[in-house]
């Protein structure tokens, strides 16, 4: 793991921050957007040139750099929002929380059995960290928009820890997380759409109608 | 190549399995008409014909073939076997599917029940297979996804008529105690693999355990079969469900389904090379138990359809008696005793598979002409439906275990059973036989009171006055049904040659070479006669009456001058002694309007009976362990954020853990 990949890593971790204090939305998106171009890049930095690396890294940059934000701004625009009211978990509650999770995670993976080629790196720490950041945003935001983030954040934290795997990774697989991961923001922004329509709001916390009595 | 795999008959019994199954695909696809429901009975019956000759050839040459389906499941290798008991215990499946699909067509036609038709035919189809699937899965996990598709699909057969709340109802307590099953089974299964270090079902009697494991595992069984298969007290779900199911639907699930709990609990005991004396002291205890409170509380009923489901409980209660009479026989070295119990229970399998189907189709045509299901409305429809009254005089005699129909054939086998005990040392078994008996007559007590208030004396409502007879595609499988009744009750050995190869596979090759203490042609001669007796006596009356004039008025009239409908016996007061003596099981509680006055204004009343074990032992207890269990409902509360919150504690406790 050379310098230029850890500092990615880092920057990607000051970027789940971004995520987390910020009320704008259209910020979040291109925030999201940026830490999954840097993590896509990251394989290439890391791993020796194939095609089949190539394939992955363009592949990845295309869907999460430019589709996914693509999709949800537009989603944004539909919705006519532009910030998150009134989240359940305040933005400086949140970064205090974010930061205790990125330390929790940094002492978690020093305890991991982990191969000896993979131990005192910064990839597992930082996928930790990314992923329990992804589930602050699901838990803390009431906007349906905010949920897909976090989703996103998470589905980062999940990749990077994949990241290890990539040589020992098929194609299809990777092919396969990407479809998964397109098609659920698909729905997610199908679902947005109809809920906007129908109650006027997409305030997930309003959507508590459908338990059993 | 094909060719050569085609005239192995298991082959084409897989064939026919999977015909079956898809045998409503083409229905769901065909929007408009009966094109689809035709398609779908032309499948079925195709699907028995191919079957049934299959399954009697692997039978009478005692074959045992098995396959290893090309399916990677993370549980093991695939394996489905037909060996004689599969083979037994397909032979109802492929008898009622393919009649209930030919009923279907004048029962629950396309053209009127648009909305519900597709469904049912696609599901019936699909509960057939998965029947099926479970009988040849020597996997567990195998039979546990053929058990849960064969529960799904026989949920939404049940909820057809899913506008009305009852059915509704009924179907919940279905789905809750057929999963609670299922949850049995899981045990059954997860031990059993702990106990051999595989899914695979161990070969019969090589299964090595300690004592308390296979009590454990027989416990699960009887738990997870038992209730499938409606043994008291776990047979809750079984009366509302059968009674708000469609009529061929009903049949199905009392005919077929109940039976492959049956099949699941020999198939276990049939693991153990030793099963203890106790299993079988439990079983007939069990059986004779159901059977008598099944029939006591059948007695009582108003509801044509619950009575037949209750009635249902008393047979798997006399089948689960002779299985328990094999145990206690094989326990102690008893050939002969062994025998009578196991080729009872698997005879009287095969005979309720025959004659419950043609009751609960005879009970859907009542329920057709006369639009309800109550006993007291009916009335006089032997005149308006002479056919349909003349097979339902079949099936209730049959059913009741009366000669010459083949009820009496595999009772006889248990009663013989206890007799033999009776000179024994200790003749506690012997006293089945009075219970057995006892059952016997209280079973004449309710079909009397099925056939009479329905059939005979005068119309009570407009509805059974305006009834009409069945279609051709009605009476067609009940006609068949009840042809098979008489032939099993005149040529019991035709059966017991079906009966003999399963009970080998069971209870180990030469089981069977016992020679019965009654020749079997004693029941050719004993049914005939009684066929010929009784013409004679018909002939005999009916000549008397032509030379004798006689006048004519109408049913119970009794002399009175403006006799009416409603002086006739009801239901209520035809069982009415006897509800006096069961009341400790079944209670009947009326609910009435005042009277008062010298001219009082009209009223209502209105009764209706109630089970005792259920109105004051089961359901009491379910509703305090739902009290016992509130907490758990606050954890749902419908906000996701407080899911996800959930999730990510369970994670970051998972974390801890590993740490």
């Amino acid at each position: 793991m050379n310098s230029l990949a850890d500092q990615f890593l880092v920057l990607c971790l000051l970027l789940n921050f971004a995520v987390l204090g910020t009320s704008r939305l259209n910020f979040s998106v291109r925030s999201v957007a940026l830490q999954g171009v840097l993590l896509g890049v990251l394989p290439a930095l890391v791993h020796p040139f194939s095609w089949h690396l190539a394939f992955i890294v363009v592949s990845i940059v295309l869907v999460k750099g430019a589709l996914i934000p693509f999709l949800i701004i537009r989603a944004i625009k539909r919705a006519e929002i532009e910030r998150e009211f009134q989240p359940f978990i305040g933005y400086i509650p949140s970064l205090v929380l974010g930061a205790l999770f990125t330390t929790l995670a940094f002492i978690f993976a020093a305890k991991l059995p982990l191969a000896p080629e993979h131990s005192g790196l910064l990839v597992v720490p930082a996928s930790l960290a990314t992923l329990m950041c992804g589930f602050l945003v699901l838990m803390g935001r009431r906007k349906a928009i905010s949920q897909v983030l976090g989703y996103l954040l998470m589905e980062n934290g999940i990749f990077l820890f994949g990241l290890l795997l990539a040589d020992a990774m098929p194609v299809m697989v990777e092919a396969g997380a990407l479809l998964d991961l397109l098609v659920g923001i698909f729905v997610m922004g199908i679902v947005i759409n109809h809920i906007s329509r129908e109650f006027s709001s997409i305030d997930t916390s309003r959507l508590s109608a459908l338990r059993e009595e | 190549m094909l060719f050569d795999m085609l005239r192995d008959p298991a082959v084409l019994v897989l064939c026919a399995i999977t015909l079956a199954g898809c045998s409503g695909l083409p229905g769901l696809l065909l929007r408009h008409g009966p094109l689809g429901q035709r398609l779908a009975s032309a499948a079925a019956l195709l699907s028995s014909l191919i079957a049934l000759p299959s399954l009697v050839y692997l039978l009478f040459w005692r074959q045992t073939s098995s396959f290893t389906l090309n399916w990677n499941l993370p549980f093991g290798p695939c394996e489905i076997a037909l060996d004689p008991l599969s083979a037994f215990f397909l032979i109802p499946i492929f008898l009622v599917f393919p009649a209930g699909a030919l009923y279907a067509l004048g029962y629950w036609p396309a053209v009127e029940r648009r909305a519900s038709e597709r469904s049912v035919t696609f599901f019936y189809g699909l509960l057939a297979c998965a029947m099926a699937l479970v009988v040849v899965a020597r996997n567990g996990a195998l039979f546990l996804i053929a058990w849960e598709v064969m529960a799904v699909s026989g949920y939404f057969l049940l909820v057809a008529e899913h506008a009305e709340e009852e059915v509704r109802g009924a179907g919940t307590v279905y789905l809750v105690a057929s999963h609670l099953g299922a949850g049995a089974l899981m045990v059954l299964f997860s031990t059993l693999f702990f106990s051999t270090g595989a899914f695979q079902f161990p070969a019969a009697g090589s299964l090595q355990v300690t004592a308390g494991l296979s009590t454990l595992i027989f416990c699960a069984a009887l738990g997870g079969f038992g209730s499938k298969a409606g043994l008291m007290p776990l047979h809750i779900w079984l009366p509302s469900a059968h009674a708000n199911a469609p009529s061929h639907v009903s049949a199905l699930l009392s005919g077929v389904m109940l039976k492959v709990g049956i099949y699941g609990l020999l198939r276990v005991i049939s693991f153990f090379p030793h099963p203890p004396l106790w299993w079988g002291a439990l079983l007939t205890a069990a059986g004779l138990t159901s059977a008598l409170m099944g029939i006591c509380i059948a007695s009582a009923q108003k509801d044509i359809k619950r009575l037949l489901a209750y009635s249902s409980i008393e047979n798997l209660g006399i089948i689960c008696t002779g299985i328990g009479v094999y145990l206690l026989a094989a326990a102690s070295g008893n050939r002969l005793l062994a025998y009578l119990g196991l080729a009872a229970a698997l005879f009287h399998v095969l005979n309720h598979a025959i004659f419950k189907p043609l009751l609960f189709f005879s009970a859907g045509s009542v329920i057709h002409a006369a639009g309800t299901r109550e006993l007291d409305r009916m009335g006089g429809l032997a005149k308006r439906m002479p056919r349909t009254a003349f097979l339902s005089l079949c099936g209730a005699v049959a059913i009741c275990g009366l000669p010459p129909f083949n009820g009496f054939a595999s009772e006889m086998l248990l009663y013989l059973g206890f007799f033999s005990e009776a000179q024994a040392g200790a003749p506690y078994l012997a006293l089945g036989a009075p219970v057995l008996a006892l059952v016997g007559g209280v079973a004449v007590i309710s079909f009397v009171k099925l056939y009479g208030i329905a059939f005979l004396g005068a119309p009570r409502t407009d509805g059974s006055a305006r009834s009409h007879e069945a279609p051709f595609s009605m009476l067609a499988p009940m006609g068949l049904l009840a042809l098979l009744a008489l032939a099993g009750g005149l040529f019991p050995q035709l059966f017991l040659a079906l009966v003999n190869p399963a009970l080998a596979a069971l209870a180990g090759p030469g089981a069977d070479a016992v020679a019965l203490p009654v020749a079997p042609a004693w029941f050719a001669v004993a049914g005939g006669s009684l066929l010929v007796l009784s013409a004679a006596l018909f002939l005999f009356l009916k000549g008397r009456a032509k030379a004798v004039p006689a006048g004519a008025g109408p049913t119970w009239g009794c002399g009175y001058i403006r006799p009416a409908a409603s002086m006739q016996y009801s239901g209520s007061s035809f069982g009415a002694l006897f509800g006096s003596l069961a009341s400790t099981l079944v209670r009947s509680r009326i609910s009435a309007g005042k009277v008062a006055g010298v001219a009082p204004a009209a009223t209502k009343l209105s009764y209706a009976p109630e089970e005792t074990v259920l109105q004051r032992i089961v359901l009491p207890t379910i509703s305090i362990i739902g009290v016992g269990f509130a907490f758990v409902r606050r954890l749902q509360h419908g906000e996701v954020h407080v899911y996800i919150l959930y999730i990510f504690a369970t994670l970051l406790l998972l974390m801890l853990w590993v740490h």
